[in-house]
């Protein structure tokens, strides 16, 4: 397995300096702000959604390297994919970081398995996820996701769908 | 193991030799582990400290030998249980130098005694349009509880702001008073920052407008003589984990007159005189405020840790720690791109920094990698991190047991942060 230093310095550190897709979009169809109280990481998502297939999408905030990192491969690996598509790879990044997801077994993750070192880091876990609660909750119109009630909002929204309709976009 | 009866001579800051880490070091099991394959670096001593063999060894003798319920049995071991735990009481009461053994309440830590006296007082003595003084430095178990009450009475909190150096502002304090103010609850030190504050003046200051005085000691009992009697507070309390002692146990000093005339916190066992179904006596002070079977090992475990840490002597343990502030202090001072938070004149071994580029998260994730043990996040007072607009800082905190060596690791494990975000 990767140590930690390295997955700073292979993965973690050219994102940070170079975060893809970083910014804000002028009218976006779908936007969330993700929040780790833990850290006070924080993360908006703003995205556009046409005809089912996610166009452009940005994010901005405040946080550490892992969540940065995290958001920076995320947004690249979901640009152009379709919702769908995106909520299978939320599903399996949230997986695979909590590890729970073997990835001898097929799945969409392509470049973002080296996350897969995360689980050895539990502390850290909810950094690597943030983004992704938060693209999964800017995809079905949830203004705001927080880690601090769950080690896993995606979960909690999925298993209340009233909460998942609450809210319009904003 | 450390002399018993080592003397408490006065000591000048020039001490540093005077404490044998090494032999002090041995003591301490924990100290040996090993992260991954590097020696444990512990220094994250303001969150919890480590457990000497000493403390250690006397919890496993109560629960070999010693132990049964308190309070309620006529057998042997009812009595010595109780015998032992009522000698911890007077260990802690010696320690903080109580007038008496009945000033000691023992609770399960800082958070709990803070919530009895808010209960207890607070509730009781505590209205509408009232105000309560608390501090920008406060732990947020000194914030929160006093909330709670301000909401439900609709009183009102007063905070003293502090400077740049994360001093509080003492002429600011003194203008806050007026004559609704009707409590004052202030940190002695604080976590976050390692500052120490004037309490004593502030205590005195606060009498003079007739107000008490509840002092959060969790940060100081472990790195300086405290004398409750000296000070005048009305109100101290800590925990004993950050000396090293048990967790689940503390203890809450309050003036005799004081506790008397506050409500009890908890109904149950072993707080009451009599019962009816009609009416209920409570039992004396401190018994009124121990409802239930008390954690008895924790307690008497508590006693063994405050044996240990005056065996090692509070006033060396202080003078040892300021050297460690120092040097490390300085080595920190040389490090391009690293701030220290929280400069204060007068402080424990704590020190808050920040580095240039790299979250704090970041820099506590890759230190564990190199076995350094440091805190980072908010440390509970969001309103010290807000003040000196940083969401987080990252946090070594030392404790007697620690060396220069270990210094000079934090250092070398900063450095290679930064090179890995180079
Ligand atoms: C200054 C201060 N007050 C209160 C507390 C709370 O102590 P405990 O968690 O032991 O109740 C702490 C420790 O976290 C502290 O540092």
């Amino acid at each position: 397995m990767m140590n930690t230093k390295s997955l700073y310095q292979e993965v973690i550190l050219d994102h940070n300096r170079k975060p893809r897709n970083y910014g804000v979009l002028d009218h976006p169809s779908h936007h969330a702000v993700g929040h780790n109280p833990l850290c006070g990481d924080r993360l908006d998502i703003a995205l556009n959604l046409e005809n089912g297939q996610i166009n452009n999408i940005a994010f901005q905030g405040e946080s550490c390297a892992i969540c940065k990192a995290s958001a920076s491969m995320m947004t690249a690996a979901v640009k152009g994919k379709t919702r769908s598509d995106a909520e299978t790879l939320i599903q399996e990044f949230r997986e695979m970081a909590m590890g729970e997801r073997d990835l001898n077994h097929p799945h969409h993750l392509g470049h973002l398995t080296v996350f897969s070192g995360i689980r050895d880091l539990p502390t850290r876990v909810k950094c690597a996820i943030l983004p992704w609660h938060t693209l999964h909750a800017a995809l079905n119109a949830l203004s705001s996701v927080s880690t601090e009630a769950d080690n896993d909002p995606v979960q909690n929204a999925a298993s209340h769908p009233e909460a998942l309709n609450r809210q319009a976009n904003s | 193991m450390v002399s018993a009866n080592a003397t408490l001579a006065k000591v000048t800051p020039r001490i540093n030799t005077i404490l044998d880490t090494d032999k002090i070091r041995a003591d301490f099991p924990i100290l040996d582990i090993k992260v991954g394959n590097k020696p444990l670096v512990y220094l994250d001593n303001a969150a919890s400290s480590q457990m000497p063999q000493q403390v250690i060894d006397r919890l496993v003798r109560y629960q070999t030998a010693q132990h049964a319920n308190i309070n309620r049995a006529v057998h042997y071991l009812s009595e010595v249980a109780t015998l032992e735990y009522e000698h911890a009481r007077r260990r802690v009461q010696q320690f903080v130098n109580a007038q008496e053994d009945r000033e000691i309440i023992f609770t399960s830590g800082t958070t709990d005694s803070i919530n009895l006296v808010m209960h207890g007082y607070g509730r009781k003595f505590i209205e509408a349009g009232d105000e309560i003084i608390l501090t920008t430095l406060e732990h947020h178990s000194n914030i929160v509880p006093w909330q709670m009450l301000a909401k439900e009475k609709g009183a009102v909190i007063r905070v003293v702001p502090i400077n740049d150096a994360g001093e509080l502002d003492i002429d600011a304090y003194e203008k806050l008073f007026n004559e609704r103010t009707k409590f004052v609850s202030l940190i002695h030190v604080s976590n976050a920052l390692g500052t120490i504050n004037p309490v004593k003046q502030m205590i005195a200051y606060a009498h003079q407008q007739n107000v008490p005085v509840l002092i959060d000691g969790a940060q100081a009992t472990p790195h300086m003589t405290v004398d409750v009697q000296d000070l005048d507070c009305d109100f101290y309390v800590f925990s004993a984990h950050k000396l090293c002692g048990p967790t689940g146990i503390g203890m809450l000093y309050g003036k005799a007159a004081l506790l008397e005339a506050m409500q009890p916190y908890k109904g149950g066992g072993d707080m009451i005189a009599s019962v009816t179904f009609e009416e209920t006596t409570y039992a004396d002070i401190p018994h009124k405020f121990e409802a239930g079977t008390p954690p008895i090992a924790a307690a008497i475990g508590f006693g063994a840790a405050i044996d240990y840490l005056c065996s090692v002597g509070m006033d060396q343990i202080a003078a040892y720690e300021l050297d460690l502030l120092n040097y490390a202090t300085e080595q920190i001072n040389e490090i391009k791109g690293a701030s220290i938070i929280g400069t204060a004149a007068h402080k424990t071994a704590v020190i808050s920094f920040t580095l240039d580029g790299i979250h704090p998260h970041d820099i506590g994730t890759l230190l564990n990698e190199d076995g350094v043990a440091i805190r980072t996040g908010h440390h509970c007072a969001q309103p010290v991190m807000q003040r000196f607009n940083v969401p987080a800082t990252s946090r070594a905190s030392f404790a007697f047991y620690n060396n220069k060596t270990e210094v000079d690791a934090l250092i070398t494990g900063i450095r290679m942060v930064q090179k890995v975000f180079l």
